[in-house]
């Protein structure tokens, strides 16, 4: 009979190992889903994996693959450095509509106008939106102690609303003939997120999700503010005691995390989307919760997740188009990743004993 | 006898059967949180066992095999969040949100092929006869076994919990899982037995929607009635019986905002932030009373006062407010959102009710 035994230490190795195991072990039992389903496992694996970055049309999925990943990292991060302190704000996909609906409106509001101040403005306004609709559960945590958890997903049946209104009606397109959706932002150039080098899918969302990683690894390895997320997540007394502020820490963690959320959703909005439309958030702000503990809530890792995870969006639309798999089974993949993940991570603090006997 | 275009009788009529998803899975969530155990999977497990309920109702022509069909396939969900979590020692907050991105997955994927089938129909338990008498007929006689059963489920879950040895021993888990363990209880199992309990109640929630209230299968059908499910175990501070005053309250918003976007702009809307004054109101004397301080709460009244005598002062100049009924589809979460807060206004840690040991796992170390 095997019994679990507390170890006296995290285990590195499990640390770092955990991440590739569960993929592997996704893979498999993936695989056997597929499988069941009449598809070639092999094949629908080499799909999603190995295609979008080696295959045939590597050229292109490539780009692809960072447009994806750009906003999946952008928001782990945020949501990361709140798990770690323990605040769970789930619903970056709100805040991640709103920053878009803030950001665009703003660059709607001055159409046809050109200036180069027209963008920065924008992108400011896109994570005040973020801001704003994180706020909402962090300071309702603060005053009346409600549970944010609850209340940041709330807020995302609100923002899915919000946005329905926005994209048939106040920010409709006026010469739309009729469709919803806002102006495409392609056909506006002083509010457009191009891609920077052509064929690389890169735009400034990608930058941002780049710098902000670096940032946020900076943030919570060197700076004052990152060891109180960690001492608070991993030990509350003895945060309390070094006299870190649980308010201070909730606005904190809460209004990053809104704020990168807001961006991304701007940066989608201005690039790939390029317009307000009732569809055009596609769940990543639900996507980066699985990104944030792939990447073990830890900023670089959470780069490499994202780009992970990207592939699986990639490669599943190309699994999608190719071989018929269903949208669906990716999002069935994606969520069993986590799954394996959270079970692998017994690992780092516990080890498997051989009891002889029962106790 | 209507009222801005809305018949009351038949609005109490159609709560009681809406409540119905919402009532079943925050009281199996109930047990669940009892027991010392967080799991935010509901959305999750609901929407399986809407699936599930469905799938079998076709394939079987019985909608009574079809709700234990969705029971089956929320327990069964669960039980991946119970291995994770009592066996493993995953973080139940995640764990439980991986259960809902999961579920929604799954049913999304084992739904394709169901669009636009009938499913077979659960008619009314009771003679017509009864049904029809006026007023209290729709209200009491009028409804499908599944209604009556989540009210006896209240009452059963009520008396489990608060009289008989099993809710003790629940209840002793839930509150501090070192005691309990010392006494000799199996801590995990007991704490598996309760959420796998929990996902057959989610589970046949989410099969009411599928098979009575919408009744036809679309992806994405529960549409985050799971977790209002589990903002109203908080509003209910883990009781059975004001689970169900929250689920009905719940219930009654919901009908009434269907009502009042079909009814246009007849109803006064500017009633709602009056009821929510009243209710405010209702509180902060029911807290005075017992002495407990509400000076949070009061700045809250104070806003809704000030929103309130705005609305009035723009009514006497005898128009409507403009209020677009697009929003009113937004007023469940908002609602929700109110009454979180004036549940946990003014208190901290325990005061609330919750279990002292919520969301923590438990490894017996010796």
């Amino acid at each position: 009979m095997l019994r679990l035994e507390k170890r006296p230490s995290p285990s590195r190795f499990w640390l770092y190992a955990t991440p590739p195991v569960a993929v592997l072990l996704t893979m498999v039992v993936g695989g056997i889903l597929f499988a069941t389903m009449g598809k070639n496992p092999f094949e629908v694996i080499r799909t999603i994996f190995w295609d979008p970055v080696f295959g045939e049309f590597a050229f292109y999925l490539r780009g692809q693959l960072l447009v994806k990943a750009g906003p999946l990292i952008l928001i782990a991060i945020g949501l990361a450095l709140g798990f770690r302190a323990g605040i769970w704000n789930i619903g970056a996909e709100g805040q991640y509509i709103m920053g878009a609906i803030f950001g665009a409106s703003v660059g709607l509001a001055v159409f046809p106008t050109e200036s180069r101040l027209i963008f920065p403005v924008m992108v400011v306004a896109g994570a005040f939106g973020g801001w704003v609709w994180a706020m909402i559960p962090a300071i309702l945590k603060t005053r009346f102690n409600t549970n944010e958890i609850l209340v940041s997903l709330m807020l995302v049946y609100v923002a899915e609303t919000i946005l329905a209104k926005a994209s048939t009606g106040f920010l409709k397109n006026p010469e739309g003939m009729g469709f919803p959706g806002s102006r495409n932002f392609s056909s506006y150039p002083a509010a457009a997120n191009p891609e920077l080098i052509a064929g690389s899918g890169l735009h400034w969302g990608g930058v941002a999700a780049l710098v902000t990683g670096v940032l946020a690894y900076i943030l919570l390895t060197r700076h004052q503010a990152g060891f109180q997320i960690k001492l608070a997540g991993q030990a509350p007394r003895a945060a309390r005691f070094h006299g870190v502020s649980p308010t201070r820490l909730v606005v904190m963690c809460m209004g990053i995390s809104g704020a990168l959320a807001g961006l991304a959703g701007l940066f989608e909005v201005t690039g790939p989307a390029g317009q307000i439309s009732i569809d055009f958030n596609t769940g990543y702000g639900f996507t980066a919760i699985i990104v944030a503990f792939l990447g073990r809530l830890n900023p670089l890792g959470i780069v490499l997740a994202g780009f992970l995870m990207a592939l699986t969006y990639v490669g599943g639309e190309m699994a999608s188009t190719n071989l018929g798999l269903p949208d669906a089974a990716i999002q069935v993949f994606q969520g069993m990743l986590l799954f394996f993940l959270l079970a692998v991570d017994v690992l780092t603090n516990y080890r498997f004993r051989l009891a002889v006997g029962a106790h | 006898m209507d009222f801005g275009g809305i018949n009351p009788i038949i609005l109490i009529a159609t709560l009681m059967a809406s409540a119905v998803p919402i009532l079943l899975a925050a009281l199996g969530e109930t047990v669940v949180e009892r027991s010392g155990v967080l799991n935010l999977g509901v959305e999750g497990m609901m929407i399986i066992g809407a699936l599930g309920g469905f799938v079998v109702a076709v394939a079987t022509g019985s909608p009574f095999l079809g709700f234990v069909g969705g029971a089956v396939a929320g327990a069964a969900l669960s039980l991946i969040f119970a291995l994770l979590t009592q066996v493993f020692l995953a973080n139940q907050v995640a764990t439980g949100l991986a259960l809902t991105l999961f579920g929604l997955g799954v049913s999304s994927l084992g739904g394709q092929g169901y669009n636009g089938i009938k499913p077979p129909r659960t008619g009314p338990l009771l003679p017509d006869a009864l049904a029809d008498l006026p007023v209290v007929g729709p209200i009491l006689f009028g409804h499908d076994w599944v209604v009556y059963f989540s009210i006896a489920m209240t009452a059963v879950l009520w008396w489990v919990l608060k009289a008989s040895r099993v809710g003790l021993i629940i209840r002793a888990v839930g509150e501090s899982h070192e005691a309990a363990h010392a006494l000799g209880y199996k801590v995990n199992r007991i704490r598996l037995m309760c959420i796998a309990f929990g996902g057959a109640m989610a589970g046949m929630g989410g099969a009411y929607v599928s098979l009575a209230r919408v009744p036809q299968w679309v992806d994405g059908i529960t549409n985050g009635q799971g977790w209002i499910a589990l903002a109203i175990v908080v509003f209910a501070s883990w009781r059975p019986w004001r689970v169900m005053i929250g689920a009905y309250l719940f219930g009654g918003i919901t009908v009434l905002q269907l009502n009042l976007q079909a009814a246009g702009s007849q109803f006064p809307v500017w009633l709602l932030p009056t009821l929510a004054l009243l209710a405010l109101a209702g509180d902060i004397i029911l807290r005075e009373i017992n002495g407990k301080n509400y000076s949070d709460l009061r700045k809250v009244f104070y806003f809704f006062a000030t929103v309130n005598a705005l609305q009035l002062l723009y009514l006497s100049w005898g128009k409507w407010i403009p209020m677009p009924v697009d929003y009113l589809s937004m007023s469940p979460y908002l609602i929700t959102i109110l009454v979180l807060v004036i549940m946990s206004a003014g208190r901290r840690g325990t005061a609330n009710g919750a279990p002292a040991s919520l969301g923590q796992n438990f490894h017996a170390s010796r």
